[in-house]
């Protein structure tokens, strides 16, 4: 499997790390040229969406990116990949590739003193230690997306499809079973 | 949900999130503003930059609260702003106020000429200068989450922080290649715990993410600073002093990305107009870098 990881900015190396100890094969997209047939399925990871989105414009990625993940290419994103797939942010006008069925909050626990981590329950993998830094998290979602996990009531986990996203961080510890719940997607969807 | 508060833990992880990133130094909203539209992955919020500063002299304190929170209100990427070397008093006010970050600088003058900051006593983190590993692992024992060269800031010269940046690249290479019942020794040689010397043998890297500061005024010098090993790149006077900011902060922004893509550089690299003028190493009257060792 080929996953390619979006290198624009952010924590993009931890997400490799981790696809590469699950035997995936990973290669790191910055620019249009990068962003090839082979690949079997795409993460986008943490970071500050704003950059993101405007370097996903700059580098003419945005187009393609999206056309891609509405003909069924396997997402992942976490953190700022959920605010770049969702089809609403309710405390801000852009929208990203809003593939995702989902309205989202950015920032939603606040400054860096708002964040935290701890276990949660993610459906189909079990407890799961989930570490949210300046986190956005999902108000609503729409059809065809399932919820996966909560904190406090908020739904921090949702997947449509083969759209996976979270508000935490998997890649930030050491527990590789999300990265492996994305794998098995892409594996199906092959 | 069971929550865990590991602060320094999760410090560590916001500063992996602004990695591959630029921030940018801002002294007004509309200037915050145009930083994070050219792609800014936090600002920091100084009344003067660190050119201004130098041209100004004179004591130099932390920013005015009421102008920082006027920049937080402006943009929704993470804000950063500075106090004194040892000044705690100051920076308990910048977490008064929640800021993402505290860069404990050399830039403003030193309100302590022995002590830095206890960092384990605040809940918000802290960045801080270092010109060696020496220096950079001190500050990580005080409770530093984040590390940049010192360079030598408002200068427009990139090359003491490329010294810095060759300084602890080649100190933590050196770290990597010791046996094991040397580490004790060169943790004395270094004066820090011998904990994060074993660290930077093991992992081959700082314990938490390196940013290059100091004098980065082209898209150039952002190249050159990320393939020296930088994870990220402050640029303080180097946008706000030259000709096209907007035009010049986005295209650092994609050098940074791109550092080792020297012919998309090439296109980044034109027609940015007028850099910041610069003052050389040799003709600076205060240095900024000797302060906080």
């Amino acid at each position: 499997m080929k996953i390619g990881v979006f290198a624009l900015q952010g924590a993009f190396i931890e997400h490799e790390r981790a696809l590469l100890s699950l035997g995936a094969e990973v290669k790191e997209i910055r620019l249009l040229r990068d962003f090839t047939e082979d690949l079997d399925g795409i993460v986008l990871p943490g970071g500050e969406s704003t950059v993101q989105g405007k370097l996903l414009h700059e580098e003419g990625l945005f187009g393609p990116v999206k056309k891609a993940i509405e003909k069924g290419l396997p997402v992942f994103g976490t953190c700022a990949g959920l605010i770049l797939l969702a089809n609403k942010l309710s405390n801000d006008p852009n929208v990203y590739f809003g593939t995702l069925n989902a309205t989202v909050r950015r920032n939603a626990y606040g400054r860096q003193l708002g964040s935290f981590a701890g276990e949660l329950d993610f459906k189909g993998v079990g407890k799961f230690p989930a570490v949210f830094i300046r986190a956005p998290y999902v108000e609503s979602v729409g059809e065809g997306a399932e919820i996966l996990a909560e904190h406090e009531g908020k739904t921090v986990a949702v997947r449509q499809a083969h759209m996976l996203a979270t508000a935490f961080h998997p890649e930030l510890t050491d527990d590789l079973r999300i990265h492996a719940y994305f794998l098995d997607m892409v594996q199906k969807a092959k | 949900m069971t929550k865990t508060n590991n602060r320094w833990e999760l410090n560590k992880n916001l500063a992996q999130m602004l990695k591959g990133g630029v921030i940018m130094d801002v002294t007004t909203p509309e200037q915050a503003k145009i930083a994070e539209d050219a792609g800014a992955c936090a600002v920091m919020a100084l009344e003067r930059i660190p050119a201004d500063i130098r041209a100004a002299g004179g004591v130099s304190r932390m920013s005015d609260p009421k102008m920082i929170k006027g920049i937080q209100n402006a943009v929704s990427i993470p804000v950063m702003a500075k106090c004194r070397i040892g000044h705690f008093a100051e920076a308990q006010i910048l977490e008064a106020i929640e800021i993402d970050y505290i860069d404990e600088s050399e830039v403003l003058s030193p309100a302590d000429d022995k002590y830095h900051i206890d960092k384990t006593a605040f809940h918000v983190p802290f960045v801080c200068g270092a010109r060696d590993l020496g220096e950079a692992l001190r500050r990580v024992a005080e409770g530093a989450s984040m590390i940049r060269t010192k360079g030598e800031p408002g200068t427009g010269d990139v090359v003491q922080a490329v010294r810095h940046m060759r300084m602890m690249q080649s100190q933590i290479r050196k770290v990597v290649s010791l046996r094991e019942d040397e580490l004790y020794e060169e943790a004395k040689q270094l004066a820090v715990p011998y904990e994060l010397v074993k660290f930077v043998h093991e992992n081959g890297k700082l314990p938490v993410v390196n940013f290059a500061a100091g004098g980065v005024a082209t898209p150039a010098d952002a190249a050159l600073m990320m393939q020296l090993g930088a994870e990220g790149v402050f640029v303080g006077s180097g946008i706000f002093k030259s000709g096209n900011p907007a035009k010049r902060a986005r295209a650092i922004v994609q050098a940074v990305t791109n550092f080792n893509n020297p012919k998309l550089i090439a296109e980044l690299s034109e027609d940015l107009g007028e850099a910041m003028v610069g003052i050389n190493e040799n003709e600076i009257k205060l240095i900024m870098e000797e302060r906080g060792k």
